[in-house]
């Protein structure tokens, strides 16, 4: 160990191989929250992949966050399905976001049948987005809706508790809501980028 | 004209083995009680010595262990029936002889393509479905027939040829009248040729006008005189099972029989079905039904098995099953989804209605289902499944959650806002309803769609969520 080498002539000489994550493609799924779009590698959702979305409790904003999506989606004649909803859907009000209530399927499934029947969704190809809100998902159940949107290049979107943030997760995005007085955005994971130091603000409704 | 026979000759053996599929010795008997005669024997029987005509009591002097199931006339019919209707897909004239089925194809042959073809396609279906067969193809109905005895895939395409092909068939296959084939042998005539070269009117002395009208029906001088089939409307299929079965998974292999059959009857009229029910029938004619009820006309034998699957693993025996029983009578037209020719979707796209189907199946009907705004201001009414009327879209804030019934708003005062908006209405239908509804923020920062009673701003009362 007398000579020392400098590292970059290893590096010019290709003998030192540098792991390097793949490029994030720029997708064509902006989250319709130009903030968020540009701190988000793909410069918006993950295409065809599984983000989850970490509340602290229901109704903070999370509707928010992903009804410009369904509206542009559903817009553009895409199918969209809710599966299990906390609260009952107020179809006024989405259609005030603009999305199209003919495209939105709504699956009332039992706590067992959440996950079977996300996952029929997402896989079957003709659903753009899935939204549910499972009860018991380990990581092996995420991973397979990970797959299953994969499969049917649809965009996944999962709802949870706060609590399952300290657990790793398959999902490609993670987003965690902080609750009022003051709603932002956390982002605690993000496939292919460096996840982002600051919080973004979540703008409130405008009435 | 062209005709092509399929002959069945092992149709009661081939109809139960497709139930229960069996490696074991297995035939068919009948005759009277003191004289059982075998009538067929699958080939594990054969190899071991059992033979058709054999005596019951003789084949169990042979062999100490076989299966022997009495022989039945009526579910031979039935099958016969069902592959009639299955035959029908491919001619509209379609008819019936013993143990075979005879179809008109020249002018199926425009749609389907040449004999080969066709008949690999006739080949295809009935070796699906699980029954041995024999194929021929001639000018007349009656002449096919004969032929599919003598060999199989023999194709006759011209009338020129016709005799030529019956020349050298045998006088105890010829399908003449019994009484010319037990004698004509003994004449020294031994092939259809020779029968043929006779003078007519020596035959017709001796044997009558009988066996003259049987030999024109074979060249085709006389019209078949065959009646058409006609498939019934209604698809009525009822399967006995060997023992009593407790337990729903025993019940899926059989369903799944009866499930494809119906796709074969379906697609043999070129209808779909809408609506079936699996009958379950238990001891002393108590019977359990499922039914099985799909949004739009379906056809796919593998999707009707998915979903009546679905029905019946929700459904609790209360007692052993004996037989099951499907029955369609909805069998409304079907219409396959279009699809573009430039799909931009993933290859293997299963459509939205088939994955709606998928998850009513295991969900229940009322699992899946689309919401749309009504008329209605009251927001417990303004919105409703499955509505497709043009409502303009509400000025006023809505929530995007609602909830299902009120709760009271705890914590401090809340700030307001927006509003307020009066709803004043129902007093016709005893909905009555006086609020003021707000958009306020909660103690806890939470936006919420609120409403109290008019011009109190107190009491106040969440109806939903800005979420």
């Amino acid at each position: 160990m007398n000579a020392v080498v400098p590292l970059s002539t290893l590096l010019d000489a290709r003998q030192v191989w540098r792991g390097r994550a793949h490029e994030v493609s720029v997708g064509d799924q902006p989250t319709g929250w130009c903030a968020l779009d540009a701190v988000l590698p793909a410069g918006g959702w993950p295409e065809a992949s599984l983000s989850e979305i970490l509340l602290p409790v229901g109704g903070v904003g999370e509707l928010r966050l992903v009804l410009p999506t369904l509206a542009r989606l559903t817009q553009g004649q895409r199918n969209v399905v809710i599966v299990s909803p906390p609260y009952a859907p107020c179809v006024a009000g989405w259609r005030q976001q603009g999305v199209d209530m003919r495209r939105v399927e709504f699956v009332d499934a039992g706590e067992k049948d959440v996950l079977w029947a996300t996952e029929q969704c997402l896989g079957s190809g003709s659903c753009a987005a899935v939204l549910a809100w499972p009860h018991h998902a380990d990581d092996r159940a995420l991973r397979r809706l990970q797959v299953a949107a994969v499969t049917g290049q649809a965009l996944a979107f999962v709802f949870r508790d706060r609590s399952h943030l300290s657990n790793a997760s398959p999902a490609a995005l993670r987003l965690e809501l902080e609750a009022p007085p003051r709603p932002q955005i956390w982002v605690r994971k993000c496939r292919g980028g460096a996840v982002p130091a600051q919080a973004i603000p979540l703008p409130r409704s405008v009435h | 004209m062209l005709w092509a026979c399929i002959k069945l000759p092992h149709l009661a053996m081939d109809g139960i083995l497709r139930r229960r599929p069996t490696e074991g010795p297995l035939v068919l008997i009948d005759g009277p009680i003191n004289a059982r005669t075998i009538v067929s024997a699958n080939e594990t029987a054969r190899a071991a010595g059992l033979h058709v005509g054999q005596r019951l009591s003789a084949a169990q002097a042979l062999l100490s262990q076989f299966e022997a199931i009495p022989y039945d006339r009526e579910s031979v019919e039935r099958w016969l029936h069902f592959l009639a209707a299955v035959a029908y897909r491919y001619s509209s004239e379609v008819s019936l002889l013993p143990h075979a089925i005879v179809l008109e194809v020249s002018k199926s042959m425009g749609l389907f393509g040449p004999w080969p073809r066709l008949e690999s396609m006739l080949r295809a279906d009935f070796t699906d479905l699980g029954f041995r067969h024999r194929m021929a193809a001639a000018p007349t109905a009656h002449a096919a027939h004969v032929l599919t005895t003598v060999s199989d895939g023999q194709a006759v395409l011209s009338v020129d040829n016709l005799r030529n092909a019956l020349q050298r068939v045998p006088i105890a296959k010829s399908r003449l009248p019994a009484s010319a084939i037990a004698a004509l042998p003994s004449m020294g005539i031994r092939t259809l040729g020779q029968v043929l070269a006779l003078p007519r009117d020596g035959l017709r002395r001796r044997f009558g006008a009988e066996l003259l009208a049987s030999l024109d029906r074979l060249t085709g001088d006389l019209p078949s005189g065959l009646e058409l089939y006609r498939p019934p409307d209604t698809f009525d299929l009822r399967i006995e099972l060997l023992h009593e079965v407790e337990n729903q998974s025993a019940l899926i292999f059989p369903v799944r029989r009866m499930v494809d059959d119906l796709a074969a009857y379906l697609a043999g009229r070129d209808g779909g079905v809408q609506r079936f029910l699996l009958r379950l029938e238990h001891r002393e004619g108590r019977f359990t039904d499922v039914p099985v009820g799909l949004l739009a006309s379906e056809r796919d034998g593998a999707l009707l098995f998915e979903f009546a699957r679905g029905r019946l693993e929700h459904v609790t025996l209360p007692e052993p099953v004996l037989a099951l029983r499907l029955i369609a009578r909805d069998l409304p037209a079907f219409v396959p989804a279009g699809r573009d020719l430039f799909d931009e979707r993933p290859a293997n796209t299963l459509p939205i209605e088939q994955v709606r189907e998928r998850l009513r199946a295991r969900l229940g009907d009322g699992a899946v289902y689309r919401l749309g705004s009504t008329q209605d201001p009251r927001p417990e009414r303004a919105q409703r499944e499955a509505t497709h009327d043009e409502v303009p879209i509400e000025p006023h804030p809505r929530p995007t959650w609602l909830l299902p019934r009120p709760i009271p708003l705890r914590g401090g005062n809340p700030i307001i806002l927006a509003g307020p908006e009066r709803l004043e209405t129902g007093w016709w239908d005893g909905g009555e309803v006086c609020r003021d509804y707000y958009v306020i923020e909660t103690s806890l920062g939470q936006e919420a769609w609120a409403f109290c009673a008019p011009d109190e701003q107190a009491g106040w009362m969440i109806h939903g969520w800005f979420a």
